[in-house]
């Protein structure tokens, strides 16, 4: 038996196989979805994509997951500055907390909300009194695409950030520079690709939420439809032609999102001291 | 002994303060909010919604779709993680990009593509000699269509960490590919495919979007947890939703909790001691690695 | 103590900004002159021309700008977000019972919505028909054909979909009749739902169902989205088939008492459903395949709806709250039904 063969051998096995894999698991199911999009030529698409409705769902989703971004980048900051760069009771709890949007079901998220700010709370009248309107309006989609994207940015920073320690912070300390002066020329830094990292992550899983957006939505056509909510009511208007065509266009932007992803990852492996652990 | 233990960088207070305050208001307010409904519900309501029929066979059907969806994308995801890993191929940066994709589109898409591939007329659907659509098989693929990516990223960065040497060396000493596979790999990389398994099921436990195309959503028969929870807004029973809710959230909590204490018993010499002391390659070598 | 102040400062600056980015979006939704309707599912193409029609006539008799805003969904779901805090100033559901639920935990609405509107607050009908493949294959005429073992019926799930409570009510309605006694039309239901191969959880999921992804043989459906699904299926592979007796649907219509008296747009709400009663738009209603309330309207579109008996859920079933109890409930008729079809 030769030396080399039983490297060889499942080589070519394990690729095909895994083309396998992905072709029936992953590039089926997208195919459906961009072949149906241009099955009346290029302009149904284009017309699908500018029609009005469209565009104010694709604002409301460009909004929202802007916003869960920045939100998002402010926490993520925050939480990983205290849970690596300091030693405190409870900070397994925090960490916790921080994963706990992960394995909650969107429709449990929708729901929790709706009972946080519909009829059934007490804070219902303060809310009517004050013509403030949570659920079945905009705010209601921000909170839970912020709910739901949450950990992303906190997760990889927190994960890179243990690895890093605090001698750089510590060092800067003692030569006299303060807290933002540390974190600005210290910390971000060092940091800042996985910032990017988990930013693209939250923005990838922004747009696409579903589930808990379509509970607290309402559905109101020009006002509170996202992309997810519009493509389905195109559907259910019988008109698969522009729902696919609008998914073309959200996995357009997941895929330029991903794109810069794989970019901000060659980043990270260039500096080996940057290693991720997600 | 104090809360925090000194240290020289500021910002401790602040930064904490800021954490606290925002993941109450976004994670802790509803929870709790869902929490204090529940308090409210009468005991015997309680019991009778719990000893529901419906709600039982509700339960068994996703706990059990999103189990074996789980374990089979463990598998999937083990090896598209270890050939993205490992080898350069054609395609292989567009496979690695694209491996993302169904986190960013939106579930409901990804039922409707998914039904139409599968249904009876569809594409895949008409090659196969059984259904897939509108069964718990449909149901199944949909979880494996949404969780693959939680998998395969979990485990890329544990398959980067095993240096090939470790590989060549066990070849070297005369290892084949299964005993490399048994001694090395697998101790090595089982606590990853835990948490890529404990991911994926907490996730396909809720799922929604997608599975309400793909199944034929008869109550008893193909109705999961969260289209009854849908089902009981609907008809205004929010103290029925919040059970449903509370019990999803316990199963998943467990559930994650369960393999946490796995993983840290668990850990790789361990698992080695349990093979060596077994010898299930007993019968084809005489000194296991 | 300088240096303090400083960071006391910064930190209430972020503060601010991050709750400023945040709060932005809360003000807005009720500046302009505009209205939400919730409604159900199939009513969209309906209402999409309808608000065309009554903004020109607003436009015309006030000179304001009328922007009407929908959301459609199913029936019990649309009521529930308005209980739960949809600013809906209409509302245009499936049943008269998912109105009344809006006083379920607060008064929303008076609780004689239904006398406020000429014909019961109920400017259109239609009713419960089959839909069936080209040529009518397997040869069904009547509810009893829908037993037959080699039938499978699409309709969606009561407990979810205002269209299938009437679908449901209907073949009941149908049994009681013709067999005489409660235990028949139970026997009967039960047959049916033994035939459901899929539940959706709207009727404009079962009808996507079976027009798009061919299941099944027939489909009970409104009226009105049979003739909707066959004129959007340009191939002209459907039938409708018109049983002989069926259930007289009313979906109502009402103006949310709370919601028009706190954002002061009860005037423009009434005349929106007012409007519904008139002769332009009781046509439009037609064109639509609904059956219009004004006798005179129908007659005019006399070719489009065929005649047949058409049994009231007030006569038949003694009004939307008894039948929410008896049979939709939890433990009611439907779940015993499922229930023993499974076990």
């Amino acid at each position: 038996m030769k030396a080399a063969s039983p490297i060889i051998k499942p080589y070519y096995f394990l690729i095909a196989l895994a083309w396998v894999v992905f072709a029936l698991v992953l590039i089926c199911p997208l195919l459906v979805v961009v072949i149906e999009a241009f099955s009346q030529g290029i302009k149904v698409f284009w017309q699908a994509c500018i029609e009005p409705e469209a565009l104010s769902a694709i604002k409301l989703t460009l909004l929202a997951t802007i916003i869960a971004l920045i939100m998002n980048v402010i926490f993520g900051v925050m939480a990983a500055w205290c849970v690596s760069k300091y030693e405190f009771i409870g900070k397994t709890l925090l960490v916790t907390l921080i994963d706990l949007p992960f394995s909650i079901s969107p429709i449990v998220v929708g729901l929790i909300y709706t009972l946080l700010y519909g009829s059934q709370s007490i804070f219902y009248n303060f809310l009517i009194e004050h013509h403030l309107q949570v659920i079945y309006a905009i705010p209601g989609i921000l909170l839970v695409t912020i709910f739901v994207t949450l950990p992303f940015v906190a997760r990889s920073l927190i994960a890179l950030m243990q690895e890093q320690g605090t001698q750089e912070e510590e060092a800067a300390r003692l030569l006299g520079a303060n807290g933002w002066q540390i974190f600005w020329h210290v910390t971000l830094p060092n940091i800042k690709w996985a910032l990017l990292h988990g930013s693209v992550m939250s923005t990838a899983r922004a747009m696409g939420e579903f589930g808990a957006v379509s509970v607290v939505s309402g559905h109101i056509q020009g006002l509170t439809n996202t992309l997810p909510l519009h493509i389905e009511m195109l559907y259910n208007e019988y008109n698969m032609v522009a729902a696919f065509s609008i998914s073309v266009l959200l996995l357009l932007m997941a895929m330029l999102v991903l794109v810069l992803r794989k970019w901000c990852e060659k980043h990270l492996e260039r500096h080996p001291q940057q290693k991720e652990s997600a | 002994m104090s809360f925090v233990k000194q240290s020289v960088i500021p910002g401790f207070w602040f930064g904490l303060g800021y954490s606290l305050i925002w993941l109450t208001l976004i994670v802790l307010m509803p929870l709790i909010a869902l929490v204090l409904y529940a308090c409210h519900i009468h005991y015997d309501e309680l019991w009778r919604i719990l000893t529901n029929r419906e709600l039982f066979c509700a339960l068994k059907l996703s706990l059990y779709t999103a189990f074996i969806a789980a374990f089979s994308v463990s598998i999937l995801g083990s090896l598209l993680a270890w050939v993205l890993v490992r080898y350069r191929f054609p395609g292989s940066k567009l496979m690695d990009v694209m491996i993302d994709l169904p986190f960013a589109l939106p579930t409901a898409v990804a039922g409707i593509a998914l039904t139409s591939l599968y249904d009876q007329n569809g594409f895949l659907g008409s090659l196969l000699p059984f259904k897939v659509a509108y069964t718990p098989l449909g149901i199944m693929i949909a979880l494996i269509f949404v969780t693959l990516p939680f998998v395969v990223r979990t485990l890329q960065p544990i398959i980067k960490g095993i240096p090939k040497s470790i590989e060549e060396a066990a070849f070297s000493l005369g290892a084949n590919s299964f005993q490399l596979f048994l001694y090395v790999l697998f101790p090595a990389l089982f606590p990853a495919w835990l948490t890529g398994f404990s991911l994926s099921m907490a996730r396909s436990l809720g799922e929604y979007g997608s599975i309400v195309f793909i199944s034929a959503n008869i109550p008893y028969k193909t109705e999961i947890l969260p289209l009854l929870i849908v089902s009981k807004l609907d008809q205004f029973d929010y103290v029925g939703a919040t059970v449903v809710s509370i019990l999803i959230l316990l199963v998943s909590f467990a559930f994650l909790l369960l393999i946490n204490l796995i993983q840290n018993y668990v850990k790789p010499n361990r698992i080695l001691w349990i093979l060596n002391r077994f010898h299930p390659m007993a019968l084809f070598t005489k000194d296991p690695l | 103590m300088h240096k303090h102040k400083l960071r006391l400062k910064k930190t209430i600056t972020i503060f601010s900004i991050s709750i400023g980015i945040f709060a932005w979006p809360f003000q807005g939704f009720s500046k302009d002159i505009s209205i939400l309707n919730a409604s159900y599912d199939p009513t969209r193409e309906l209402f999409r021309s309808y608000n065309h029609l009554f903004a020109e006539y607003w436009k015309a008799k006030t000179g304001d700008n009328l922007t009407v805003y929908e959301s459609h969904g199913g029936s019990g779901k649309q009521a529930r977000a308005v209980i739960d805090g949809m600013p809906a100033d209409v509302v245009t559901l499936a049943l008269a019972g998912d109105i009344d639920a809006l006083n379920r935990y607060k008064p929303l609405i008076d609780k004689n919505w239904q006398n406020r509107l000429p014909a019961h607050s109920t400017p259109y009908t239609s009713t419960i028909v089959f839909l069936v493949r080209k040529g009518n294959p397997k040869h069904i005429h009547d509810w009893d054909d829908l037993i037959k073992s080699d039938i499978q019926v699409v309709t969606p799930n009561p407990k979810t979909s205002g269209g299938a409570r009437w679908n449901f009510l209907a073949a009941w309605a149908y049994a009681q009749n013709k067999y005489g006694s409660e235990d028949k039309a139970y026997q009967f239901v039960k047959a049916l739902y033994a035939r459901v191969p899929i539940m959706d959880t709207s009727a404009r999921g079962s009808t996507l169902s079976f027009v798009q992804r061919g299941l099944g043989d027939v489909l009970i459906s409104w009226e009105n989205e049979a003739y909707m699904a066959k004129k959007e299926e340009k191939s002209n592979s459907f039938e409708i088939i018109t049983p002989s007796i069926s259930i007289l649907t009313e979906p109502s219509v009402a103006v949310v008492d709370s919601i028009v008296d706190h954002r002061g747009s009860r005037e423009v709400a009434t005349a929106y459903l007012q409007y519904l009663y008139s002769d332009p738009a009781q046509r439009l209603i037609a064109q639509n395949y609904y059956r219009p309330c004004n006798p005179a309207i129908v007659m005019e579109f006399r070719d489009k709806f065929p005649s047949l008996t058409l049994m009231t859920i007030d006569k038949t079933f003694g009004g939307w709250k008894r039948v929410k109890d008896k049979f939709f409930s939890d433990n009611g008729i439907f779940d015993k039904i499922i229930r023993e079809i499974r076990y």
